[in-house]
Protein backbone atom coordinates (compact mmCIF):
# COMPACT_ATOMS: atom_id res chain seq x y z
CA UNK A 1 0.00 0.00 0.00
CA UNK A 2 1.28 3.36 -1.16
CA UNK A 3 1.24 7.01 0.73
CA UNK A 4 -1.79 7.77 -1.80
CA UNK A 5 -3.61 4.82 -0.97
CA UNK A 6 -4.08 4.73 2.28
CA UNK A 7 -5.21 8.59 2.56
CA UNK A 8 -7.84 7.07 -0.40
CA UNK A 9 -8.87 4.24 1.61
CA UNK A 10 -9.70 6.08 4.79
CA UNK A 11 -11.06 9.04 2.85
CA UNK A 12 -13.50 6.36 1.32
CA UNK A 13 -13.98 4.40 4.65
CA UNK A 14 -14.50 7.62 6.54
CA UNK A 15 -17.68 8.54 4.17
CA UNK A 16 -19.04 5.08 4.03
CA UNK A 17 -18.84 5.60 7.93
CA UNK A 18 -20.25 9.53 8.09
CA UNK A 19 -23.32 8.73 5.84
CA UNK A 20 -24.49 5.81 7.65
CA UNK A 21 -23.73 8.11 10.72
CA UNK A 22 -26.35 10.17 8.77
CA UNK A 23 -29.47 8.37 8.91
CA UNK A 24 -30.30 7.48 12.58
CA UNK A 25 -32.69 4.48 10.84
CA UNK A 26 -29.24 2.99 9.63
CA UNK A 27 -27.59 3.12 13.37
CA UNK A 28 -30.67 2.72 15.80
CA UNK A 29 -32.00 -0.22 13.71
CA UNK A 30 -28.94 -2.51 13.29
CA UNK A 31 -28.55 -1.77 17.05
CA UNK A 32 -31.91 -2.40 18.22
CA UNK A 33 -33.46 -5.29 15.89
CA UNK A 34 -30.80 -7.98 16.82
CA UNK A 35 -31.46 -6.88 20.30
CA UNK A 36 -35.07 -7.35 20.42
CA UNK A 37 -34.55 -10.52 18.97
CA UNK A 38 -32.56 -11.79 21.35
CA UNK A 39 -34.97 -10.53 24.12
CA UNK A 40 -37.85 -12.55 22.45
CA UNK A 41 -35.68 -15.72 21.86
CA UNK A 42 -34.11 -15.54 25.13
CA UNK A 43 -37.42 -15.13 26.94
CA UNK A 44 -39.39 -17.26 24.92
CA UNK A 45 -36.92 -20.37 24.56
CA UNK A 46 -35.48 -20.26 28.16
CA UNK A 47 -37.45 -23.43 28.58
CA UNK A 48 -35.39 -25.03 26.28
CA UNK A 49 -32.33 -25.23 28.47
CA UNK A 50 -34.21 -27.96 30.27
CA UNK A 51 -33.69 -30.01 27.89
CA UNK A 52 -31.13 -32.91 28.37
CA UNK A 53 -27.86 -32.16 27.18
CA UNK A 54 -28.33 -28.60 26.52
CA UNK A 55 -25.22 -26.69 26.91
CA UNK A 56 -25.96 -24.02 29.27
CA UNK A 57 -28.01 -22.82 31.84
CA UNK A 58 -28.91 -19.90 30.32
CA UNK A 59 -30.95 -19.16 26.89
CA UNK A 60 -29.66 -15.79 26.75
CA UNK A 61 -25.50 -16.94 26.59
CA UNK A 62 -26.62 -19.32 24.00
CA UNK A 63 -28.36 -16.93 21.68
CA UNK A 64 -26.07 -14.04 22.40
CA UNK A 65 -23.75 -14.90 19.21
CA UNK A 66 -26.59 -14.48 17.08
CA UNK A 67 -27.12 -10.54 16.89
CA UNK A 68 -23.36 -10.16 15.89
CA UNK A 69 -24.17 -12.50 12.51
CA UNK A 70 -27.44 -10.43 12.35
CA UNK A 71 -25.67 -7.19 12.72
CA UNK A 72 -23.07 -7.70 10.33
CA UNK A 73 -26.05 -9.00 7.72
CA UNK A 74 -27.79 -5.41 8.31
CA UNK A 75 -24.96 -3.25 8.35
CA UNK A 76 -24.04 -5.00 4.73
CA UNK A 77 -27.44 -4.68 3.48
CA UNK A 78 -27.02 -0.72 5.01
CA UNK A 79 -23.86 0.16 3.63
CA UNK A 80 -24.25 -1.85 0.27
CA UNK A 81 -27.77 0.10 -0.69
CA UNK A 82 -25.11 2.87 -0.70
CA UNK A 83 -23.18 1.41 -2.69
CA UNK A 84 -25.57 1.09 -5.06
CA UNK A 85 -26.95 4.44 -4.31
CA UNK A 86 -23.59 6.13 -5.38
CA UNK A 87 -23.34 3.52 -9.17
CA UNK A 88 -26.69 4.96 -9.57
CA UNK A 89 -26.33 8.29 -9.22
CA UNK A 90 -23.07 8.34 -11.52
CA UNK A 91 -20.81 8.72 -8.02
CA UNK A 92 -18.85 5.58 -9.09
CA UNK A 93 -18.12 6.79 -12.50
CA UNK A 94 -17.11 10.03 -11.30
CA UNK A 95 -14.72 8.49 -8.79
CA UNK A 96 -13.09 6.58 -11.37
CA UNK A 97 -12.37 9.12 -13.30
CA UNK A 98 -9.72 10.53 -10.50
CA UNK A 99 -6.63 8.97 -9.86
CA UNK A 100 -8.05 6.84 -6.88
CA UNK A 101 -7.72 3.18 -7.96
CA UNK A 102 -10.57 0.75 -8.50
CA UNK A 103 -9.53 -1.51 -5.71
CA UNK A 104 -9.25 1.44 -3.06
CA UNK A 105 -12.96 1.98 -3.93
CA UNK A 106 -13.81 -1.88 -3.06
CA UNK A 107 -11.48 -1.72 0.63
CA UNK A 108 -12.19 1.94 1.36
CA UNK A 109 -16.37 0.39 1.19
CA UNK A 110 -15.17 -2.33 3.32
CA UNK A 111 -13.39 -0.34 5.81
CA UNK A 112 -16.09 1.69 6.63
CA UNK A 113 -18.49 -0.78 6.94
CA UNK A 114 -15.71 -3.32 9.38
CA UNK A 115 -15.90 0.15 11.47
CA UNK A 116 -19.50 -0.21 11.81
CA UNK A 117 -19.64 -3.83 12.16
CA UNK A 118 -17.24 -3.30 14.99
CA UNK A 119 -18.95 -0.52 17.32
CA UNK A 120 -22.10 -2.89 16.75
CA UNK A 121 -20.21 -5.91 17.85
CA UNK A 122 -18.66 -3.55 21.55
CA UNK A 123 -22.67 -2.40 21.74
CA UNK A 124 -23.50 -6.18 21.91
CA UNK A 125 -21.21 -7.25 24.09
CA UNK A 126 -22.04 -4.95 26.43
CA UNK A 127 -25.53 -5.42 26.43
CA UNK A 128 -24.81 -9.15 26.70
CA UNK A 129 -22.59 -8.15 29.91
CA UNK A 130 -25.21 -5.73 31.29
CA UNK A 131 -27.67 -8.48 31.34
CA UNK A 132 -25.69 -10.79 33.77
CA UNK A 133 -23.55 -12.88 30.56
CA UNK A 134 -20.14 -14.12 31.48
CA UNK A 135 -17.60 -14.99 28.71
CA UNK A 136 -16.31 -18.48 29.67
CA UNK A 137 -13.26 -17.26 27.62
CA UNK A 138 -12.90 -14.49 29.81
CA UNK A 139 -11.35 -11.19 28.41
CA UNK A 140 -9.60 -12.96 25.71
CA UNK A 141 -12.23 -13.93 24.19
CA UNK A 142 -14.46 -10.64 24.14
CA UNK A 143 -11.31 -9.50 21.86
CA UNK A 144 -11.60 -13.06 19.55
CA UNK A 145 -15.10 -12.10 19.68
CA UNK A 146 -14.71 -8.98 18.11
CA UNK A 147 -12.19 -9.85 15.63
CA UNK A 148 -14.19 -12.88 14.55
CA UNK A 149 -16.92 -10.58 13.79
CA UNK A 150 -14.68 -8.47 11.63
CA UNK A 151 -14.21 -11.90 9.47
CA UNK A 152 -17.75 -12.16 9.91
CA UNK A 153 -18.75 -8.82 8.61
CA UNK A 154 -16.14 -8.88 5.74
CA UNK A 155 -17.69 -11.73 4.62
CA UNK A 156 -21.06 -10.43 4.06
CA UNK A 157 -19.56 -7.13 2.96
CA UNK A 158 -17.81 -8.68 0.02
CA UNK A 159 -20.63 -9.92 -0.87
CA UNK A 160 -22.86 -6.97 -0.25
CA UNK A 161 -20.63 -5.13 -2.37
CA UNK A 162 -20.54 -8.16 -5.17
CA UNK A 163 -24.47 -7.81 -5.45
CA UNK A 164 -23.73 -3.84 -5.46
CA UNK A 165 -21.28 -3.82 -7.92
CA UNK A 166 -22.87 -6.63 -9.99
CA UNK A 167 -26.33 -5.00 -10.38
CA UNK A 168 -25.95 -1.22 -9.50
CA UNK A 169 -29.58 -1.64 -8.20
CA UNK A 170 -30.78 -0.87 -4.24
CA UNK A 171 -33.70 -3.38 -4.52
CA UNK A 172 -31.30 -5.56 -5.31
CA UNK A 173 -29.61 -5.45 -2.66
CA UNK A 174 -32.13 -5.36 -0.22
CA UNK A 175 -33.25 -8.37 -1.94
CA UNK A 176 -30.40 -9.55 -0.50
CA UNK A 177 -32.10 -9.56 3.10
CA UNK A 178 -34.42 -12.12 2.73
CA UNK A 179 -31.70 -14.56 1.03
CA UNK A 180 -29.33 -13.76 4.03
CA UNK A 181 -32.18 -14.37 6.21
CA UNK A 182 -33.22 -17.49 5.23
CA UNK A 183 -29.58 -18.80 5.95
CA UNK A 184 -29.93 -17.66 9.64
CA UNK A 185 -32.69 -19.18 10.29
CA UNK A 186 -32.11 -22.59 8.43
CA UNK A 187 -28.77 -22.71 10.76
CA UNK A 188 -27.94 -23.39 14.69
CA UNK A 189 -28.98 -20.41 15.93
CA UNK A 190 -32.07 -21.86 18.34
CA UNK A 191 -30.88 -25.03 18.95
CA UNK A 192 -27.83 -27.03 18.81
CA UNK A 193 -27.02 -28.80 16.05
CA UNK A 194 -26.66 -32.51 17.80
CA UNK A 195 -30.55 -31.43 19.35
CA UNK A 196 -32.02 -30.59 15.95
CA UNK A 197 -34.75 -33.75 15.74
CA UNK A 198 -35.64 -33.15 12.08
CA UNK A 199 -33.02 -35.07 10.37
CA UNK A 200 -33.29 -32.42 7.34
CA UNK A 201 -32.91 -29.71 9.08
CA UNK A 202 -29.94 -30.88 10.80
CA UNK A 203 -28.20 -31.76 7.80
CA UNK A 204 -29.23 -28.22 6.28
CA UNK A 205 -28.03 -26.80 9.51
CA UNK A 206 -24.56 -29.02 9.26
CA UNK A 207 -23.94 -27.52 5.90
CA UNK A 208 -24.85 -23.87 6.29
CA UNK A 209 -21.65 -21.85 6.78
CA UNK A 210 -23.83 -19.70 8.39
CA UNK A 211 -24.53 -22.34 11.94
CA UNK A 212 -20.35 -22.70 11.90
CA UNK A 213 -20.03 -18.59 12.45
CA UNK A 214 -23.04 -18.68 14.96
CA UNK A 215 -21.18 -21.94 16.79
CA UNK A 216 -17.97 -20.17 17.10
CA UNK A 217 -19.04 -17.17 18.70
CA UNK A 218 -21.09 -19.14 20.82
CA UNK A 219 -18.19 -21.43 22.29
CA UNK A 220 -16.49 -18.17 23.15
CA UNK A 221 -19.35 -17.24 25.28
CA UNK A 222 -20.53 -20.45 26.45
CA UNK A 223 -17.51 -22.92 26.76
CA UNK A 224 -14.41 -21.43 27.04
CA UNK A 225 -11.45 -21.94 24.17
CA UNK A 226 -12.65 -24.56 21.85
CA UNK A 227 -10.31 -24.20 19.07
CA UNK A 228 -11.88 -26.68 16.29
CA UNK A 229 -14.88 -24.63 16.62
CA UNK A 230 -13.62 -21.20 16.99
CA UNK A 231 -11.32 -22.75 13.76
CA UNK A 232 -14.29 -23.59 11.82
CA UNK A 233 -16.02 -20.25 12.46
CA UNK A 234 -12.83 -18.57 11.50
CA UNK A 235 -12.46 -20.87 8.23
CA UNK A 236 -16.38 -20.40 7.28
CA UNK A 237 -16.04 -16.56 7.59
CA UNK A 238 -12.44 -16.30 5.78
CA UNK A 239 -13.84 -18.70 3.14
CA UNK A 240 -17.19 -16.08 3.15
CA UNK A 241 -14.96 -13.45 2.53
CA UNK A 242 -12.47 -14.59 -0.18
CA UNK A 243 -15.56 -15.92 -2.23
CA UNK A 244 -16.70 -12.66 -1.60
CA UNK A 245 -14.20 -10.11 -2.10
CA UNK A 246 -12.94 -12.29 -5.74
CA UNK A 247 -16.77 -11.54 -7.02
CA UNK A 248 -16.36 -7.83 -5.59
CA UNK A 249 -13.18 -7.52 -7.52
CA UNK A 250 -14.51 -8.88 -10.62
CA UNK A 251 -17.46 -6.77 -10.91
CA UNK A 252 -15.68 -3.91 -9.64
CA UNK A 253 -13.67 -3.96 -13.24
CA UNK A 254 -16.40 -4.79 -14.90
CA UNK A 255 -18.38 -1.90 -13.55
CA UNK A 256 -15.86 0.45 -14.11
CA UNK A 257 -15.21 -1.04 -17.68
CA UNK A 258 -18.35 0.03 -18.18
CA UNK A 259 -17.38 3.42 -17.59
CA UNK B 1 -83.44 4.94 1.46
CA UNK B 2 -82.43 5.32 -2.24
CA UNK B 3 -79.20 7.96 -1.17
CA UNK B 4 -77.82 5.52 1.12
CA UNK B 5 -78.41 2.36 -1.12
CA UNK B 6 -77.05 4.44 -3.95
CA UNK B 7 -73.67 5.08 -1.49
CA UNK B 8 -73.64 1.74 -0.85
CA UNK B 9 -73.68 0.83 -4.63
CA UNK B 10 -70.54 3.49 -5.28
CA UNK B 11 -68.22 2.29 -2.38
CA UNK B 12 -68.93 -1.49 -3.46
CA UNK B 13 -68.41 -0.18 -7.20
CA UNK B 14 -65.08 1.23 -5.75
CA UNK B 15 -64.27 -1.69 -4.07
CA UNK B 16 -64.24 -3.53 -6.78
CA UNK B 17 -62.25 -1.51 -8.64
CA UNK B 18 -59.47 -0.87 -6.36
CA UNK B 19 -59.41 -4.74 -5.39
CA UNK B 20 -58.90 -6.27 -8.69
CA UNK B 21 -55.68 -3.70 -9.14
CA UNK B 22 -54.22 -4.66 -6.43
CA UNK B 23 -55.16 -8.22 -6.80
CA UNK B 24 -54.11 -8.42 -10.58
CA UNK B 25 -50.91 -6.92 -9.27
CA UNK B 26 -50.37 -9.22 -6.52
CA UNK B 27 -50.83 -12.51 -8.96
CA UNK B 28 -49.22 -11.37 -11.86
CA UNK B 29 -45.97 -9.85 -9.87
CA UNK B 30 -43.59 -12.66 -8.85
CA UNK B 31 -42.12 -10.00 -6.40
CA UNK B 32 -45.30 -9.01 -4.82
CA UNK B 33 -46.78 -13.09 -4.25
CA UNK B 34 -43.20 -14.77 -3.90
CA UNK B 35 -42.71 -13.17 -0.50
CA UNK B 36 -46.16 -13.18 0.62
CA UNK B 37 -46.25 -17.23 0.29
CA UNK B 38 -42.55 -17.63 1.13
CA UNK B 39 -42.14 -16.34 4.02
CA UNK B 40 -44.91 -18.22 6.47
CA UNK B 41 -43.54 -21.16 4.85
CA UNK B 42 -40.05 -20.21 5.97
CA UNK B 43 -40.87 -19.43 8.46
CA UNK B 44 -42.91 -22.62 9.77
CA UNK B 45 -40.16 -24.52 8.30
CA UNK B 46 -37.89 -22.87 10.04
CA UNK B 47 -39.49 -23.35 13.68
CA UNK B 48 -40.84 -27.11 13.11
CA UNK B 49 -37.50 -28.40 11.73
CA UNK B 50 -35.45 -26.41 14.08
CA UNK B 51 -37.30 -26.56 17.41
CA UNK B 52 -39.47 -29.61 16.86
CA UNK B 53 -37.12 -31.00 20.03
CA UNK B 54 -39.21 -28.38 22.20
CA UNK B 55 -42.13 -31.39 22.69
CA UNK B 56 -39.52 -32.86 25.05
CA UNK B 57 -39.50 -30.10 27.36
CA UNK B 58 -40.93 -30.95 30.82
CA UNK B 59 -44.38 -29.47 30.45
CA UNK B 60 -44.93 -29.37 27.14
CA UNK B 61 -47.94 -31.37 26.20
CA UNK B 62 -49.94 -29.44 23.26
CA UNK B 63 -52.34 -32.88 22.36
CA UNK B 64 -51.80 -32.56 18.48
CA UNK B 65 -47.83 -31.53 18.87
CA UNK B 66 -45.64 -29.16 17.88
CA UNK B 67 -46.24 -29.19 14.49
CA UNK B 68 -49.59 -28.16 14.64
CA UNK B 69 -48.51 -25.88 17.52
CA UNK B 70 -46.54 -23.85 15.21
CA UNK B 71 -49.10 -24.04 12.58
CA UNK B 72 -51.63 -21.90 14.39
CA UNK B 73 -48.55 -18.70 15.48
CA UNK B 74 -47.74 -18.99 11.45
CA UNK B 75 -51.19 -18.91 10.42
CA UNK B 76 -52.34 -16.09 13.02
CA UNK B 77 -48.96 -14.09 11.78
CA UNK B 78 -49.24 -14.69 7.90
CA UNK B 79 -53.24 -12.73 8.49
CA UNK B 80 -51.68 -9.82 10.05
CA UNK B 81 -48.97 -9.30 7.93
CA UNK B 82 -51.17 -9.69 4.89
CA UNK B 83 -52.86 -6.40 6.29
CA UNK B 84 -49.44 -4.60 6.61
CA UNK B 85 -48.09 -5.61 3.25
CA UNK B 86 -51.60 -4.40 2.01
CA UNK B 87 -50.65 -0.90 3.63
CA UNK B 88 -47.42 -0.73 1.89
CA UNK B 89 -49.02 -1.09 -1.11
CA UNK B 90 -51.20 2.23 0.25
CA UNK B 91 -48.21 4.05 0.74
CA UNK B 92 -46.93 2.93 -2.26
CA UNK B 93 -50.01 4.39 -4.22
CA UNK B 94 -49.88 7.55 -2.25
CA UNK B 95 -46.01 8.33 -3.55
CA UNK B 96 -47.08 7.19 -7.04
CA UNK B 97 -49.56 9.65 -6.90
CA UNK B 98 -52.40 7.08 -7.86
CA UNK B 99 -54.07 7.42 -4.66
CA UNK B 100 -54.93 10.92 -5.46
CA UNK B 101 -56.19 10.47 -8.27
CA UNK B 102 -58.14 7.71 -7.20
CA UNK B 103 -59.29 9.98 -4.71
CA UNK B 104 -60.66 11.98 -7.42
CA UNK B 105 -62.35 9.88 -9.25
CA UNK B 106 -63.84 7.90 -6.51
CA UNK B 107 -67.73 8.11 -6.16
CA UNK B 108 -67.69 6.77 -2.28
CA UNK B 109 -64.09 6.92 -0.75
CA UNK B 110 -64.78 4.71 2.08
CA UNK B 111 -65.04 2.42 -1.01
CA UNK B 112 -61.03 2.49 -1.28
CA UNK B 113 -60.79 0.97 2.62
CA UNK B 114 -63.66 -1.21 1.40
CA UNK B 115 -61.36 -2.25 -2.02
CA UNK B 116 -58.11 -2.58 0.35
CA UNK B 117 -59.58 -4.64 2.64
CA UNK B 118 -61.35 -7.04 0.27
CA UNK B 119 -57.61 -7.56 -1.43
CA UNK B 120 -55.94 -8.20 1.58
CA UNK B 121 -58.18 -10.95 2.78
CA UNK B 122 -57.85 -12.44 -0.44
CA UNK B 123 -54.42 -12.20 -0.64
CA UNK B 124 -54.31 -13.62 2.67
CA UNK B 125 -56.53 -16.38 1.69
CA UNK B 126 -54.14 -17.43 -0.92
CA UNK B 127 -51.09 -17.57 1.39
CA UNK B 128 -53.44 -19.61 3.78
CA UNK B 129 -54.04 -22.23 1.48
CA UNK B 130 -50.28 -22.81 0.92
CA UNK B 131 -49.31 -22.63 4.43
CA UNK B 132 -52.39 -25.22 4.88
CA UNK B 133 -51.35 -27.62 2.25
CA UNK B 134 -47.77 -27.50 3.24
CA UNK B 135 -48.64 -28.06 6.78
CA UNK B 136 -50.76 -31.80 6.20
CA UNK B 137 -48.07 -32.73 3.49
CA UNK B 138 -45.94 -32.20 6.47
CA UNK B 139 -48.21 -34.87 8.27
CA UNK B 140 -49.47 -32.26 10.97
CA UNK B 141 -51.94 -33.81 13.29
CA UNK B 142 -55.65 -32.06 13.88
CA UNK B 143 -57.58 -32.72 16.64
CA UNK B 144 -60.58 -30.68 16.14
CA UNK B 145 -63.28 -30.86 13.72
CA UNK B 146 -64.74 -28.87 11.05
CA UNK B 147 -66.39 -26.10 13.94
CA UNK B 148 -63.16 -25.67 15.50
CA UNK B 149 -61.05 -25.25 12.42
CA UNK B 150 -63.93 -23.34 11.05
CA UNK B 151 -63.50 -21.22 14.17
CA UNK B 152 -59.75 -21.06 13.41
CA UNK B 153 -60.01 -19.80 9.82
CA UNK B 154 -62.62 -16.99 11.17
CA UNK B 155 -60.15 -15.79 13.88
CA UNK B 156 -57.42 -15.67 11.66
CA UNK B 157 -59.64 -13.63 8.83
CA UNK B 158 -60.47 -11.11 11.77
CA UNK B 159 -56.72 -10.52 12.58
CA UNK B 160 -55.96 -10.33 8.63
CA UNK B 161 -59.09 -7.30 8.78
CA UNK B 162 -57.57 -6.00 11.98
CA UNK B 163 -53.71 -5.76 10.88
CA UNK B 164 -55.08 -4.15 7.28
CA UNK B 165 -57.21 -1.22 8.63
CA UNK B 166 -53.89 -0.54 11.61
CA UNK B 167 -51.57 -0.52 8.56
CA UNK B 168 -54.33 1.56 6.32
CA UNK B 169 -54.62 3.74 9.30
CA UNK B 170 -50.79 4.36 9.12
CA UNK B 171 -50.36 4.80 5.16
CA UNK B 172 -53.23 7.60 5.04
CA UNK B 173 -51.26 9.95 7.83
CA UNK B 174 -47.55 9.16 6.33
CA UNK B 175 -48.30 8.35 2.59
CA UNK B 176 -44.73 7.39 2.52
CA UNK B 177 -42.92 4.19 2.23
CA UNK B 178 -40.70 5.31 4.79
CA UNK B 179 -43.85 4.42 7.18
CA UNK B 180 -43.31 0.89 6.65
CA UNK B 181 -41.33 0.33 9.74
CA UNK B 182 -44.20 1.95 11.46
CA UNK B 183 -46.64 -0.03 10.26
CA UNK B 184 -44.41 -3.46 10.75
CA UNK B 185 -42.45 -3.23 14.21
CA UNK B 186 -45.95 -3.25 16.28
CA UNK B 187 -47.70 -6.07 14.70
CA UNK B 188 -44.16 -7.76 14.63
CA UNK B 189 -43.58 -7.29 18.35
CA UNK B 190 -47.32 -7.64 19.25
CA UNK B 191 -46.63 -11.22 17.58
CA UNK B 192 -43.47 -12.38 19.50
CA UNK B 193 -44.36 -11.13 22.72
CA UNK B 194 -46.92 -13.77 23.01
CA UNK B 195 -45.79 -17.29 23.87
CA UNK B 196 -44.33 -18.33 19.97
CA UNK B 197 -42.03 -21.34 20.25
CA UNK B 198 -43.71 -22.53 24.12
CA UNK B 199 -47.14 -22.25 25.77
CA UNK B 200 -47.72 -19.32 28.13
CA UNK B 201 -47.15 -21.96 30.98
CA UNK B 202 -43.61 -22.59 29.78
CA UNK B 203 -42.59 -18.92 29.87
CA UNK B 204 -40.64 -17.82 32.37
CA UNK B 205 -39.57 -14.41 33.64
CA UNK B 206 -40.22 -10.79 32.34
CA UNK B 207 -41.85 -12.63 28.35
CA UNK B 208 -44.41 -14.52 30.77
CA UNK B 209 -45.62 -11.48 32.07
CA UNK B 210 -45.34 -9.66 28.81
CA UNK B 211 -47.45 -12.46 27.16
CA UNK B 212 -50.03 -12.74 29.97
CA UNK B 213 -51.42 -8.94 29.21
CA UNK B 214 -50.96 -9.51 25.38
CA UNK B 215 -54.18 -9.57 23.93
CA UNK B 216 -52.44 -11.58 20.81
CA UNK B 217 -52.04 -14.35 23.65
CA UNK B 218 -55.45 -15.15 23.51
CA UNK B 219 -55.92 -15.35 19.79
CA UNK B 220 -53.10 -17.90 19.72
CA UNK B 221 -54.41 -19.63 22.45
CA UNK B 222 -57.71 -19.78 21.26
CA UNK B 223 -56.34 -20.89 17.57
CA UNK B 224 -54.29 -23.93 19.30
CA UNK B 225 -57.21 -24.69 21.23
CA UNK B 226 -59.05 -25.31 18.33
CA UNK B 227 -56.69 -27.80 16.31
CA UNK B 228 -56.34 -29.94 19.05
CA UNK B 229 -59.67 -30.17 19.51
CA UNK B 230 -59.82 -28.40 23.00
CA UNK B 231 -61.45 -25.08 22.42
CA UNK B 232 -60.30 -22.53 25.14
CA UNK B 233 -60.71 -18.50 25.50
CA UNK B 234 -62.76 -18.42 22.11
CA UNK B 235 -65.08 -15.82 23.09
CA UNK B 236 -62.25 -13.45 24.72
CA UNK B 237 -60.23 -14.35 21.85
CA UNK B 238 -63.27 -12.96 19.22
CA UNK B 239 -64.25 -10.26 21.90
CA UNK B 240 -60.18 -8.89 21.66
CA UNK B 241 -60.16 -9.19 17.90
CA UNK B 242 -63.43 -7.38 17.34
CA UNK B 243 -62.48 -5.04 19.50
CA UNK B 244 -59.43 -4.35 17.54
CA UNK B 245 -61.68 -4.23 14.28
CA UNK B 246 -63.67 -1.68 15.57
CA UNK B 247 -60.63 0.45 16.94
CA UNK B 248 -58.57 0.28 13.71
CA UNK B 249 -61.92 1.11 11.60
CA UNK B 250 -62.52 4.20 13.35
CA UNK B 251 -57.65 4.42 13.09
CA UNK B 252 -57.97 3.52 8.99
CA UNK B 253 -61.56 6.01 8.57
CA UNK B 254 -59.65 9.61 10.12
CA UNK B 255 -56.63 8.76 8.41
CA UNK B 256 -58.50 8.52 5.11
CA UNK B 257 -60.36 11.97 6.08
CA UNK B 258 -56.52 13.02 6.88
CA UNK B 259 -55.54 11.86 3.72
CA UNK B 260 -58.53 13.76 1.98
CA UNK B 261 -57.88 17.07 4.10
CA UNK B 262 -54.14 16.65 2.83
CA UNK B 263 -55.23 16.88 -0.12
Amino acid sequence: MSAVTLPQIATLGRRAVIRTARQPANVVFPLIFPMLLLAVNAGGLKAATNLPGFPTDSFLAFALAVPFVQGALLATINANVELARDIQTGFLNRLALTPVRGLVLLVGQLGGLLTIALVQAVFYLAVGLAFGVRLASGVGGAAMVLLLETVIALGFAALGSWAALRTGSTEAVQGLFPVFFVFLFLSSMNMPRNLIQADWFRWVATVNPVSYLIEAVRSLVIEGWNWETIGLGFAAAGGLSIVGFALATQALWRRLERT
Amino acid sequence: MNESSSRVRDAVSVAKGVSWRVLHTFFTNPAFLLPSVAFPLFFFTAFVGGLSRIREVPGFNFPTGYTAFQFVFVLLQSAAFAGVFTGFGIARDFESGFMRRLMLAASNRSGILLGYAVSALVRWLTVAAVVTLVALLARMEIGGDGVDLFGLYVLALLLNLAGTLWATGVAMRLRTQQAAPVMQMPVFLILFFAPVYVPLNLLQGWIHGVASVNPITALLEAGRGFIAGEPQLTLAAFAIVVGLIAGFSLWAVRGLRRAEAAG
